[in-house]
């Protein structure tokens, strides 16, 4: 049974569609990412999936349940993480309170999941006594990624990682998602930043106005001449 | 240094009283803001119900404090707490919480927050008139008289015993905020709340509690400081009219949304309120012999009149917000 299964989705903001019957499926231990042109519905797809938007048509299901427009907050529960793109940590609170708060609805297993947080992102023991706002882009991703992989999530979705990133930040960002899917952490992400993103995804998916035009693998993306020229920059 | 008993009573002891009423009206206005996004208006009335509850039951059993050694009023101060909490609950199931869940603008809210505070004075005047009460039914309040062990020290320093509760009660209200907000699940998921609401929900806090404990704190806070106002000077319905803007000042001045600025905001407030009304010729009195004769200290130097202490709470206001235009401890834009 695929980890996330999304057939057909239709959905938008207000009464307005963006999402024309996308479909999507991701394993468990799968890294996913949704590449396209703006406006695609890349960042509306992921929405879509976390409850944040009406869908209108099609179902989503997470291991075979149905989640379609469950509550974000319900979704948590479900074993699932949203990373949003902007706005993603909480500025006047320290790098640990932001990380405390991922992991609310289990405050038993706040110090385990602490540690395997630090280990993952060391710079950020360091810096954990620290407001989160005073750091600088990259730190504030790890945080916000860091306080997403608090409740132990089965599924972890994540808007635009390395939006903004320097290039050495980028390439970190993309090594801990390797790491993060590595001990068994299934990743759908939205990517900008496609080529990286593709290098490192089990599946590809490439949106085009609020459609799926392309879907495989990720390295077969990245070889395909059509693909390559059209959504790849040559 | 009769002169400077003379300051201690009008300006420390004074300020103080007046910034701690300040600090706890303001503490419950920049929470529920912080969390909610809206001024609510009607929180200075929250403050008269409180006491009104307390005035209920002192009425009704007048002698118990007696038999344990502590003022009625101070004795019944925890049930009107937890009834005014109620209140507060239930202002906002009924009237802000179903704005709330149709995504009106925040100004929609303080509209109705209005709409609350002329219902509420509305009751507490059907209810209980409008005339002035005390608090202290059948007994006395207590005036400590403290001389100062100093040669020719005439004064006395001057402390009534509501004074001294509520100056104690300021105390322990802020350090068990501080450590409510920095130390339990609950009250960082509050700063959470305030921080990015959006995110917070997305890390799965629950956002309703978050409200209701809003609430909570907010109600029995305003409860404690009507209640330690009323006893400290005297019980009238239009209470909250006065309170008003010098609370809504001090959460300004401190940082909109900020707790400790809102401590800081309401004792800045009380001790520039005193400050301005204080007449500096006493102190100056001393020096009237050193000061050549042409030089005379005029009978009052007040820098207002008192009648004029309502103003003073906007020049702070204008003064804090030149030179930093969020407040004292950065709060929300709003």
């Amino acid at each position: 049974m695929p980890l996330l299964e999304a057939t057909g989705v239709h959905g938008g903001y207000g009464g307005m569609n963006i999402l024309h019957g996308v479909d999507m499926t991701i394993n468990n231990d799968e890294i996913g990412v949704i590449i396209g042109p703006n406006g695609a519905g890349k960042s509306t797809m992921l929405k879509a999936i976390f409850g944040m938007l009406n869908v209108t048509e099609g179902d989503i299901k997470l291991r075979g349940e149905s989640i379609k427009n469950v509550a974000p907050n319900k979704l948590v529960h479900m074993g699932m993480g949203f990373v949003p793109q902007e706005k993603n940590i909480f500025p006047s609170m320290t790098v640990q309170e932001n990380l405390e708060m991922g992991a609310y609805i289990h405050p038993s297993r706040v110090s385990a999941m602490l540690e395997q947080v630090y280990e993952l992102f060391p710079p950020l023991k360091e810096k954990r006594r620290q407001p989160a706002g005073e750091l600088s882009g990259g730190q504030r991703q790890m945080v916000a990624m860091g306080r997403a992989l608090m409740v132990e999530p089965s599924l972890l979705l994540l808007d635009e990682p390395t939006a903004g990133l320097s290039p050495l930040y980028m390439n970190e960002i993309f090594t801990r998602v390797k790491d993060i899917n590595k001990a068994g952490v299934g990743v759908l992400m939205v990517e900008q930043n496609a080529k990286q993103a593709l290098a490192i995804a089990d599946k590809g998916f490439v949106l085009a106005a609020g459609q799926n035009r392309y879907t495989d693998t990720g390295q077969a993306l990245l070889n395909d001449p059509e693909v390559a020229k059209s959504f790849l920059g040559g | 240094m009769n002169e400077l008993v003379f300051f201690i009573n009008n300006v420390l002891i004074s300020g103080a009283v007046a910034g701690s009423i300040y600090a706890l009206g303001a503490v419950g206005i920049t929470l529920v803001f912080s969390i909610m996004r809206f001024a609510h208006f009607a929180h200075a009335d929250m403050m008269t119900f409180g006491a009104f509850m307390v005035f209920v039951f002192t009425a009704m059993f007048p002698g118990a404090g007696a038999a344990l050694g502590i003022p009625t009023p101070i004795l019944m101060l925890p049930i009107a707490m937890v009834i005014t909490a109620s209140l507060a609950i239930g202002l906002d199931k009924a009237f802000y919480k179903p704005l709330r869940d149709n995504g009106v603008k925040p100004i929609v809210l303080v509209i109705a927050s209005l709409g609350v505070t002329l219902m509420l004075q509305g009751l507490i005047r059907m209810f209980a008139g409008t005339s002035s009460r005390s608090l202290y039914i059948g007994e006395r309040k207590e005036i400590y008289r403290i001389d100062v062990p100093i040669e020719g020290v005439l004064r006395p320093i001057i402390i009534t015993d509501p004074q001294i509760w509520l100056i104690a009660f300021a105390v322990i209200v802020v350090v068990a905020l501080h450590y409510f907000l920095t130390k339990t699940r609950m009250g960082k998921a509050m700063r959470a709340m305030s921080d990015n609401a959006d995110l917070a929900q997305v890390s799965g806090i629950n956002t309703k509690a978050v409200i209701m404990v809003t609430w909570i704190i907010a109600g029995s806070l305003a409860a404690m400081a009507g209640t330690m106002l009323a006893m400290d000077v005297a019980l009238q319905p239009q209470l909250s009219f006065f309170i008003l803007l010098p609370i809504f000042a001090a959460t300004i001045v401190g940082g909109v949304g900020q707790p400790y600025g809102a401590i800081a905001g309401g004792y800045l407030v009380g001790f520039v309120e005193t400050l301005s009304v204080f007449n500096w010729s006493i102190l100056l009195r001393p020096l009237a012999p050193m000061l050549p004769d042409a030089l005379e200290i005029p009978r009052s130097l007040a820098l207002v009149g008192t009648e004029y202490k309502i103003v003073v709470p906007f020049f702070i206001l204008v003064v804090v917000l030149i030179w930093r235009p969020t407040g004292i401890f950065k709060g929300k834009v709003i």
